[in-house]
């Protein structure tokens, strides 16, 4: 070591960290020898707002906590207050399979975005108008299911929102043929591209106890060998029904993340192609089979039973005034989301709303590990590993 | 090996100091009655009983009840998905317990957003600064006395807050207050 040390502030503002986060960085010339994280820029108060609102009235800000994946938030916190409830085997057959295409499709749109804005940091480009194409496609798919594209807000306590409209069945197939093409195109372009593999092998290593020490989930707990995929490990919805494989990493470098992301979305087309030959009701929904649970006091009643009947108007008023009753208790549950474990821990004094709402974010977790992480790696190294971590400061800070 | 088997091996090494495993929607909980041997008990849980993995720390605000807090940790098995919730309560006035850092290193965050959200500190934490708020925000926002609106505070030409005007928000009543004013917080003037 021969000059003294420089402070670098790097963020909160700064493309590489994909959003609003800020490292302290202190270097000794390229190198850096000491990281500290700054989180916080995006908190919003997430959980006290929880406390104060009914359960359903939350859904929107699920779709703000990791807003890359919307849908895949929405069905981790209708689950966690359906375990609440106790009527998460009562879920209609045809509901979950609705359910499970929401998620995958998230976590390919997530990793999409992931992969190509990790190509981005590194000058790949192409990669990320690639990928941005097809982001698009799966918008609009969101779009025709939710009637938003962006927040979707599509669960509710109990099913989903609306029934999948006709035809939307036949564009997720549509879809999926496409996407596959240009997941192979990405691949050209960078799983033997020297430039890449120079800037992203054996950068970043993360070893597999460091991984568990540090609470990792998803792809980057995976990357570093980890067997453990909450959709195998603790099966939820239809996923016991569904056949794939979790990819693993050996090394736990930052072409390892980017390998796990790219097969996880193969994996997740495999999956969605499943969910539409098996979708009970069939496309289309001729046989009528139920999206809801059969339960007026959880689940909004059809709206010319409200104007008509006596029991529905009652029941409509008491959900949408004081929520569903919960019992008191507490639950944690666990969501395999695109960018890891998205957890909810719900304590119930019984009533409409939470006593307590501890999110369990991902991306917080994810981050934490950085000041171990970077201390000896290039300054040109932590694009690549920010990149490769793949957060989203929204969820990250709440 | 099930979660319950687990949680009466701990019972049996702490004895009296943990109460009973009880079950709830299939999960199981342990009650933990001194918090200053929290961390030898996760230690035991790691090292004896393979508990790899902290999945999260919680904390709760008790408001009006003795102990005000509580404490509680998701400890995972990573080999065969098993769980065990660890809780554990920390009065008002002392407001402090031993940190877990040693245990499992994730729980540095945590540890830090608990001391951030609702002032309960971690001794022997090394670095117990705010997270998610700035140095220098006087408040504990998640405590069940700091109100939903926000209080207004100034850090000289840095930052300040100011309470929100919470206008039609979609915030419910709460059952049991005589009145709207009662039952709404969204109306309600918070104590500066």
């Amino acid at each position: 070591m021969q000059g003294e040390k420089m402070v670098l502030n790097m963020g909160p503002s700064h493309p590489a960290t994909h959003g609003v986060l800020r490292i302290v960085l202190e270097l000794d010339g390229e190198i850096i020898t000491k990281a500290d994280p700054d989180v916080g820029y995006l908190h919003r108060g997430d959980e006290k707002i929880a406390e104060n609102m009914t359960y359903t009235q939350f859904i929107p800000y699920t779709d703000r906590l990791d807003y890359l994946a919307p849908l895949a938030n929405n069905v981790a916190y209708a689950l966690a207050v359906e375990k609440l409830l106790g009527i998460e085997k009562n879920l209609p057959p045809r509901c979950q399979y609705i359910r499970v295409m929401c998620c995958e499709l998230a976590r390919i749109s997530s990793h999409l975005l992931g992969l190509g804005a990790f190509g981005l940091d590194l000058g790949a480009i192409t990669v990320f108008l690639l990928t941005f194409t097809e982001r698009e496609k799966i918008y609009n798919l969101c779009e025709s299911l939710t009637g938003a594209r962006f927040t979707t807000s599509y669960t509710r306590i109990g099913g989903v929102s609306r029934d999948a409209p006709p035809g939307w069945c036949d564009a997720v197939r549509k879809f999926l043929n496409e996407v596959v093409v240009n997941i192979a195109e990405m691949e050209t372009l960078l799983t033997r591209n020297r430039i890449w593999v120079d800037r992203t092998r054996d950068v970043g290593v993360i070893s597999k106890a460091d991984a568990i020490d540090y609470g990792l989930s998803g792809p980057n707990l995976r990357a570093s060998g980890v067997d453990y995929d909450l959709r195998k490990a603790q099966p939820y919805l239809c996923y016991p029904d569904l056949q794939f494989d979790v990819p693993l990493g050996s090394v736990g470098d930052c072409y390892d993340r980017y390998l796990v992301r790219m097969e996880e979305m193969r994996q997740s087309v495999r999956i969605l192609h499943q969910c539409l030959d098996k979708i009970p009701g069939g496309f289309d929904n001729q046989a009528k089979e139920p999206v809801n649970v059969a339960d007026g006091k959880i689940v909004l009643p059809a709206k010319d039973r409200v104007m008509s009947s006596m029991e529905e108007l009652i029941h409509q008023f008491m959900l949408v005034t004081q929520g569903m009753n919960v019992p008191p208790g507490e639950i944690y549950f666990g969501h395999e989301n695109p960018k890891g474990e998205l957890g909810f821990y719900i304590n119930s004094r019984g009533g409409g709303t939470p006593y307590r709402m501890k999110i369990r974010s991902p991306s917080f977790v994810n981050l934490s590990i950085l000041s171990r992480l970077l201390p000896g790696h290039m300054m040109s190294d932590i694009t690549a590993i920010l990149g490769s971590l793949d957060f989203v400061m929204g969820e990250c800070d709440r | 090996m099930s979660a319950l088997d687990l949680a009466n091996q701990l019972k049996a090494k702490f004895g009296d100091v943990l109460s009973e495993p009880a079950e709830f929607r299939g999960e199981i909980t342990i009650q933990l009655a001194d918090a200053e041997r929290i961390a030898e008990v996760c230690e035991f849980a790691r090292k004896e009983l393979g508990f790899d993995y902290l999945v999260d720390i919680s904390s709760l605000d008790n408001y009006g009840e003795d102990p005000r807090w509580t404490l509680i940790y998701h400890l995972r098995r990573l080999a065969d998905s098993c769980e065990l919730r660890l809780k554990t309560g920390v009065s008002e006035e002392k407001s402090e317990l031993p940190t877990i850092i040693g245990v499992w290193r994730t729980a540095n965050w945590h540890e830090r957003e608990i001391y951030d959200m609702m002032g309960i500190r971690f001794r022997g934490h090394p670095n117990l600064r705010r997270i998610l708020m700035w140095e220098g925000y006087p408040y504990f926002p998640l405590r069940k006395d700091f109100p939903l609106a926000g209080k207004p505070t100034v850090v000289p030409e840095v930052t300040f807050t100011k309470t929100a005007p919470l206008e039609g928000g979609p915030f419910v009543t709460v059952p049991g207050g005589k009145d709207a004013i009662e039952r709404e917080p969204r109306v309600r003037t918070p104590e500066v």
